[in-house]
């Protein structure tokens, strides 16, 4: 039976992949993205991720799992792999498998669907897994700690500093989204901003209210957001409340600095944690309504499969399809942030061994399907109405004639009347020049459920992908500050000890004000700069996140060696190389490369050139010099972010090649042996 | 009927586990299968476990 299921996903994955393939000079239903990805994603689970579980980690389903073995009720609980699955997948998930393939489909929605596909395949689910497997096999340690005690201290030192630097530029771009999705638009800005007394409000509930009644006050939560949606809608009508929520970016901006700020120093019951418990419902329920829409409405994709952006001129980010497609994608196909997830909270869940390939690669599976509807969201825009949200004003004119014109001289028509139109539709007074992603997806979602569900609601639509989005970013905002915050205490704790105290509270103002001004000050750059900014940032923050993954690689390629797996350590190794040949080739692009689209310091020079002979207009001459500073930082970081990755790399070879000579090597910290005496859990059922 | 019932009280089962909603249920079982003396109380439970759960990266990207 499982044969035949085999072969028949088998064969309707391939007809599906060579439906795309053939598919290539007319436009392409969603459907058959749809199916593809399903056959490769059930191919994946069935055939590889068993394979690796059985043969590669070993996993032994008659060993206790940490879970069992250190059962307090409270953080190690032995839980239902199903709802185990439910808490690993809503702490990997986030807004990057939503940006990502929005912004890689300027290079048509082939390249960056086959990479989402095959890299989450082979290399993000896989690395999910194992890093998920060898925390569950160490009670429980952090990436960091691995590394520290199978590699060394240097291995433990780089993953810390590249999970600091990763959080900064992750919390400024995603701010710099949020912000371009509310410059001049009060109903969104409303909406985003009665989430925070709506997320307030659920936390004195659950706190002081009725303690724990987590579904309860979620629900309650849920019909104040959409009441937010509707009555951003009636601000936006009203003369005077418009006014108060209409702003510019750069005010924006500080408000969210200001928010983040705040939110980091009060405590996680009053904001932090009851978002979150919105963010999960919005996400599940948008993920859900959003894959019934797809398959009920089977759009076109207008999108053309590879267009001519991928020589590397492409208005959202320069940069030529390799490597930049595999940097811009990033979280929907490997995101090294996982594997920071998969280590500390959820094995203590574990319940059994053979939980490891549904909690670790099935949920990485799921996410990259989040990442694939988003590709779809994006690409069955008009792409002429998708390159005039996306485009900055620097690339195509901040003036709407000058920028259809650009962008119609590309082959992709487009007029003033249809993008005015289109924001008269979504409620919005300008659609133009909203560049970070969330904007576009927020139109190509609402065209989804509108068509689903009736078009007289697009504005409602729209403003609801926006809060969607905004809720979740401000999440990561709140939680990344206080994770770079613990961080950075623990650093600062080696200087000074009392800075090392969690709950010290002038160590707590300090660190969460360094950690603030950190992404603040990228958030400000990005804000000030006349190309949207999120074309330097999200490179930027891409080959962070994929330099992350690969320093967990080589902490799983290490441990596999070191254990004796060498025959099978190709598992991690081959994601391991390409990643690293993508970062080190997009870091050296971004340093070296002589085009000022792509090269950071080309661009510092090209505009210090052009400040010098006094070329520049009296605003671009104002800001100049802050980003030329810009670039410059910028290309020292991204330097940065490779020696970090090579040190790794090296010391893991070293590792390695000490095993295989049989010279002594640190001694594992696996846990021993423990028989499993657990019995099959149930689900609300007796105990 | 009644396969309404059990589908929907399955159903809103499941969501409370997924949610946490019976995390504390699960916290008395547990406490009194192992532990003597008094267990947490409702409001002191989940405010540990808040504490515990946002204590390290609990989100990602």
């Amino acid at each position: 039976m499982k044969k035949i299921t085999g072969i028949l996903l088998a064969v309707v994955g391939a007809i599906a992949v060579a439906g795309i393939a053939l598919h290539r000079h007319e436009p392409i239903n969603a459907l058959w993205i749809v199916t593809a990805a399903v056959c490769i994603y059930a191919l994946g689970y069935r055939f590889y991720a068993a394979w690796v579980a059985a043969r590669v980690l070993v996993i032994d389903p008659s060993r206790a799992t940490p879970a069992e073995r250190h059962d307090n009720g409270r953080d190690f609980v032995p839980t239902h792999r199903w709802v185990a699955f439910g808490h690993h997948f809503a702490a990997i998930a986030g807004p990057g498998p939503l940006v990502g393939p929005t912004l890689a489909a300027q290079f048509g929605y082939l390249p960056g669907t086959l990479w989402i596909l095959v890299g989450a395949v082979l290399g993000g689910c896989v690395q999910d897994m194992t890093i998920l497997f060898l925390s569950m096999r160490r009670d429980g340690r952090s990436l960091g700690q691995m590394a520290r005690d199978e590699l060394g201290p240097l291995g433990g030192f780089a993953a810390l500093i590249g999970t600091l630097l990763i959080m900064i530029l992750l919390i400024a771009v995603l701010g710099l989204v949020v912000v371009n999705a509310m410059k001049h638009s009060p109903w969104s800005t409303a909406t985003v901003f009665a989430t925070v007394p709506v997320a307030i409000l659920v936390g004195v509930h659950l706190r002081r209210l009725r303690p724990g009644r987590i579904l309860e006050g979620s629900v309650i939560g849920l019909a104040l957001v959409l009441l937010a949606v509707w009555g951003g809608g009636w601000v936006d009508t009203h003369p005077l409340l418009r006014r108060l929520f209409d702003w510019p970016s750069l005010p924006l901006a500080g408000f969210v600095v200001g928010y983040g700020w705040i939110a980091a120093i009060l405590p996680v019951w009053l904001l932090l944690a009851p978002r979150d418990y919105l963010s999960t419902f919005l996400k599940a329920g948008t993920v859900a309504l959003l894959a019934v829409s797809i398959v009920l409405l089977h759009p076109q994709i207008k999108m053309p499969a590879l267009t001519a952006f991928v020589d590397g001129h492409g208005p959202l980010f320069g940069g030529k399809i390799f490597p930049f497609v595999f940097i811009t994608i990033a979280c929907g196909a490997v995101s090294g942030f996982h594997a920071l997830v998969a280590s500390g909270t959820t094995p203590k869940l574990i319940a059994s061994e053979a939980d490891v390939r549904l909690i670790g690669y099935g949920s990485m599976m799921l996410e990259s399907f989040v990442a694939i509807m988003a590709m779809i969201a994006a690409t069955l825009l008009d792409p002429g109405v998708f390159f005039a949200i996306n485009s900055g004003a620097g690339i195509v004119g901040s003036a709407p004639a000058a920028a259809v014109h650009t962008i119609s001289s590309w082959g992709f028509p487009v007029t003033v009347a249809q993008m005015q139109s289109l924001a008269h539709e979504m409620g919005e007074a300008t659609l133009f020049a909203r560049t970070g992603g969330a904007p576009s997806l927020a139109v190509g979602m609402a065209s989804i459920f509108g068509s689903t569900f009736g078009r007289g609601f697009l504005g409602i639509w729209y403003h609801f992908a926006i809060m969607f989005e905004a809720v979740f970013i401000l999440s990561t905002l709140d939680a990344g500050t206080r994770v770079g915050r613990f961080m950075l205490q623990d650093l600062l704790g080696h200087l000074y000890a009392p800075l090392g105290r969690t709950s010290w509270y002038p160590s707590v103002l300090l660190s969460s004000t360094l950690i603030v001004a950190g992404w603040g000050y990228f958030l400000y750059v990005g804000v000030i700069d006349p190309n949207g900014g999120v074309n330097i940032l999200w490179p930027l923050f891409g080959i962070a996140n994929q330099m992350l993954a690969a320093i967990a690689l080589s902490v799983a390629t290490g441990i596999l060696v070191k254990s004796g797996r060498a025959r099978h350590a190709a598992v991690t190794l081959l994601p391991l190389i390409w990643l690293a040949i993508v970062t080190t080739a997009a870091a050296w692009q971004k340093i070296v490369s002589a085009d000022p689209r792509i090269g950071l310091l080309a661009a510092a020079r090209g505009l210090s050139e052009h400040l010098a002979a006094g070329t520049l207009p009296a605003a671009a001459a104002a800001v100049a010099p802050q980003l030329i500073f810009n670039q410059r930082l910028d290309a020292w970081l991204t330097g940065l972010f490779t020696a970090i990755l090579w040190l790794v790399i090296i010391d893991m070879g070293r590792v390695c090649v000490r095993r295989l000579r049989g010279l002594p090597v640190t001694a594992t910290s696996e846990a021993p042996y423990e028989a499993a005496r657990l019995q099959p859990l149930t689900v609300g059922g007796p105990q | 009927m009644r396969t309404v019932r059990a589908v929907l009280s399955t159903g809103l089962r499941w969501l409370r586990a997924v949610s946490g909603d019976d995390a504390y249920e699960r916290y008395l079982a547990h406490h009194a299968r192992t532990h003597p003396g008094a267990p947490l109380s409702r409001r002191a439970f989940y405010a540990q476990r808040e504490t515990a759960k946002w204590g390290g990266i609990s989100r990602c990207c």
